[in-house]
Formats: structure tokens, sequence, C-alpha cells
């Protein structure tokens, strides 16, 4: 039990590298920016 | 590689190439700055003293066990080893994704258009037969290979202006998914003013998502949104879009997507006029424009913007407090899963997953390319297709763009936008370091607000 350190998300990219990639989620500015990139607040389609 | 950053009183630790992120207290944040990969189980001495004026030795020992032992798990200065760059650069990957242009023609005159006003500087105005986008499906049918999702936004201009081409293609599409094995997802970008009753009804039938187009209060987006006529658009779409998304079902998605400029750096106000009107899925983002348009931003409103940002968050938090909380598109991100490494590493796809067809059938990156013939892709007449082009965009991602390799930021912007990149620094892999700044502000402020629901703050 660590009383310094919380740790705020178990997965890790490592893991997603090995099953991803497969192309089948949302393209990023198609979601509502159109001006901007980003990535981090897509979803995977795997975890809908 | 690690970024620490400390917000409202939150201490954050990220591991850059595990994705960890850990809220820490003051004694692991300050070793933090000081330790270094391949630590030794015990605390070094010179590290103990060079913090002893402000932590217990028996604080440090401790944190600095905790930290240890997160190096050992993977969850801290984790190398990047895992990553084969080359299998993540797609060549020929298939196209799913359409920026569909139904119309060249807009009734607005925004001033900071992209688009000129709609033409994007073709200097003709025109809409998309069906013919085109009929084509234009069976193209990304064809180049979707085995994907089997494809999303086709419909754009423009103002796309209600091609309004019996919009519902004709989505017919279309539909009626050949099943012989085709395809999922259509559609989305409208539109400023609303065309907006009726009937199409209303459709978007939120058809629509898996519809973006609305509002920069805030009134006297912002007056200003910065008149129509053709030069009279205000704010009184005639706000009803429409209250209209609009009442009637949408709470399981569809949709955004009220304003900009913001160096006319209204005081941002939150917009975003909290739009959440007044009773929305609650917003994006408002800053403006991409060259110096000198008057509303332009440059990098001596960089830290009034940022402390905009954090004025946002400290709102966004009372209002969740008070039950009237709303999203923030570039706020949100997702700790526990979001989009794969591979997803991270390459971005939004432009050009090699994600093409832009404009009315006469041509072929560009994306949206914003459109009207740089050095970027014609190609076009749906003689399908012809540029792979020399597509293929620069392919290679790009946050290992091969130098500025990149080394920025905290890249599996979460992942590289930033290629025609920012073109628009303000003439190539497409040179990153906008405004834009980077900014991405990276509005990056911290997510992640805290993450950490900071999760730790009951």
């Amino acid at each position: 039990m660590m009383t310094h350190i919380k740790t705020l998300n178990s997965c890790t990219f490592k893991e997603t590298a090995a099953k991803g990639g497969c192309g089948e989620c949302q393209t990023s500015c198609q979601s509502a920016c159109k001006t901007s990139c980003t990535v981090a607040n897509q979803k995977c389609e795997h975890d809908k | 590689m690690i970024h620490r950053f400390s917000m409202k009183g939150v201490n954050i630790l990220m591991d850059i190439n595990s994705g960890s992120v850990h809220v820490v207290d003051d004694a692991a944040y300050a070793l933090s700055a000081v330790v270094a990969p391949g630590m030794t189980e015990e605390c070094p001495e010179d590290i103990l003293r060079s913090l002893s004026d402000q932590f217990t030795s028996e604080q440090l020992c401790e944190a600095y066990r905790e930290l240890y032992e997160l190096e050992q798990a993977g969850y801290l200065f984790a190398d990047d080893e895992y990553i084969n760059i080359a299998a993540a650069i797609p060549t020929g990957a298939p196209i799913k994704a359409l920026c569909l242009h139904v119309s060249h023609d807009c009734n607005l005159r925004c001033k900071y258009c992209f688009a000129d006003t709609g033409d994007f500087g073709m200097g003709r105005r025109m809409t998309m037969g069906f013919d085109v986008a009929k084509k234009a499906i069976d193209f990304v049918v064809e180049k979707s290979g085995a994907r089997r999702n494809i999303e086709i936004d419909f754009f423009g201009g103002e796309p209600l202006m091609a309004w019996e081409t919009v519902q004709k293609t989505v017919a279309y599409a539909r009626s050949i998914e099943q012989e085709k094995n395809k999922k259509f997802r559609f989305t409208i970008t539109t400023n609303g003013l065309l907006l009726d009753d009937e199409k209303i009804d459709y978007i939120n039938e058809n629509m898996d998502n519809c973006v609305l187009s509002l920069d805030g209060r009134k006297c912002i987006n007056d200003e910065m949104r008149p129509t053709a006529g030069g009279c205000g658009s704010y009184d005639i779409i706000v009803p429409k879009f209250k209209k609009l998304v009442a009637q949408r079902g709470k399981d569809r998605d949709y955004y009220v997507r304003g900009t913001f400029t160096s006319k209204n750096l005081d941002f939150t106000n917009d975003v909290l006029s739009i959440a007044d009107e009773g929305f609650d899925q917003l994006s408002v983002e800053p403006v991409t424009s060259e110096p000198g348009t008057g509303y332009d931003l440059s990098e001596k409103d960089l830290p009034r913007i940022n402390e905009e940002y954090e004025k946002l968050v400290d709102v966004m938090q009372q209002r969740k407090k008070d039950g009237k909380g709303f999203h923030f598109f570039h706020f949100m991100v997702d700790l526990q899963q979001g989009p794969c490494v591979i997803k991270r590493l390459r971005g939004c796809g432009a050009g090699y997953e994600y093409v832009a067809v404009t009315p006469d059938g041509e072929i560009y990156p994306c949206h914003q390319f459109v009207g740089h013939p050095e970027f014609l892709l190609g076009t749906l007449d003689d399908g012809a297709f540029d792979m020399e082009i597509s293929d620069h965009f392919s290679r790009l991602n946050v290992c091969t763009r130098p500025k990149c390799k080394d920025c905290w930021a890249k599996f979460y912007c992942s590289g930033g936008c290629a025609a920012a990149n073109f628009n303000m620094n003439g190539d497409i892999e040179t990153p906008y370091e405004m834009g980077c700044e900014l991405q990276k502000k509005r990056l911290e402020c997510a992640i805290y607000l993450k950490a900071a629901e999760m730790i009951g703050e």
C-alpha cells in the first residue's frame, strides 16, 4: 500500500501496442474539432 | 520520459511511455524532479541531503521507495522499445473516413473562416451533386478494404445548402451497407441557419454526431459570424440548436463548437454562455490564423490563455458540484483506456485514412488542404490517387517528427494537425508551436480534472 503515491490508471500503452491498430475507431478530426488534433479523448472501438 | 506538474495543489507525475498517471505528495513530487531512470533500491545520500530542508529523512526514504517500486513495475521511466515504429507506419492504408464537401458555399461570412467564406479560395461557389457524392461513397467503400466502419462528415461551406444531396447520399450509403459489409456513421457540421423542423428530425434520425457552430456570447458570435447580409446570426440559430438538441436522444452525440480569437481571450464566458443556453457537450477552440488579421493569437497571448484555461477548470468543477456539469471536448481524456498506442502514434490519419472530397470530386488530404493544388491527391472521375503524397502523410507520426519525439504530450496529441503546421510553418512536419503550447496546457487541465475527480477533490 503506497502512502505517497496514488496511481490513477493500471492500463499501460504497452498492452495496447499488441492488440491495437485495427483502425475501426473514429477519425479524431471527425468528432468535434476540425481545426486541431486531439486524440487522447477518442474512444477505442473495442471499449465501447 | 516523465512529465510532472502541479495544479491547484495536486501534484501529478506522468510516465509518458507507459501512459501511467500518478498523483503524488510533496515529498514524492520533489524527489521526482531529481531521480533518474535506473533507480537504486535505497535513496542516495546526496538526494536525501538536497531535500533535507523540506522533508524528513523518513518521508524521503518512504517516497523514494514507492517511486522505485513504480519503476520496477514499469509505471515509471518505462522505455518505448515496445513500439515497432516501422510496423506502425501504414502504407496503402485503407481510406475509411470522408469529409464530404457537399457545399462550397455558405450563408455566413465568418471572419476567421479557413474556407474563405465557403469557396475555399477556389473562386467558385458550388454545391455537390448526388452523382459526385455517390462516386465518393463508392470510392470509400472500395478503398476501405476490410475496414467495416466508415465515417462520412457532411461539411462545407454550409452543408444544409446541399440538403438534397445529403439525404440522397445517406439513403444510397444505407442501401449498400449490407451488401458491402460496411457500417456508415454520419456526421454533419452546420452553422444552423437553414435548420427547420424537417431537417432537425432528419439529422436526429440519421446523423450519429452533429457539430453545431456557435461562438458563445451573442456579441462575440455576431461580431465574428455575421450572415451574408451582414446581420448577427445568434438569434436565428440558437433557438434551432436548442430544438435540435432537445429532440436528440441522450445517447446521440452532438457538440456545440465555437472558436475563440484574440478578441475574446475571456472565452470562459463564451463556454458558460453556451452552457447557460442548455447545451452540455461543448468545444471552443483557438483560432488558427495568420498574423496581422486583428483576431489572430500570438505567443504574447499564451499566459492569458493559459490562465483562462485554468479559470475554466475552476468553473467546470464548480458547475459539476452544483449539478450543472458539462463536457468540454478538449478537457476530456480517458486514462483507463482511450485509444491504442498505434492510434496515438499516428493521429488523425489525414491523407491516408481520412480524405476530403470537393463538390467537383477532387480529393485532398483533409478539409484544410482543399484549394492547395500541391496537395491534390486525385479525382473521383479518373480514379487517380497520388500515393506519393498519401505516403508522405502516412509516414508522419510522433516518432518520425523530430520535435515530437521528445515531447511529453506526444501520445495525447499525436503530433498535432498537419494542416496547422502547413499553414503556419509552410510544411506539414514541423509542429505549429503555439498550437503545441495550447495543447499541452489543455492536456494538463484535462489530466488534472480527471485526477481531481478520481481522488475525490
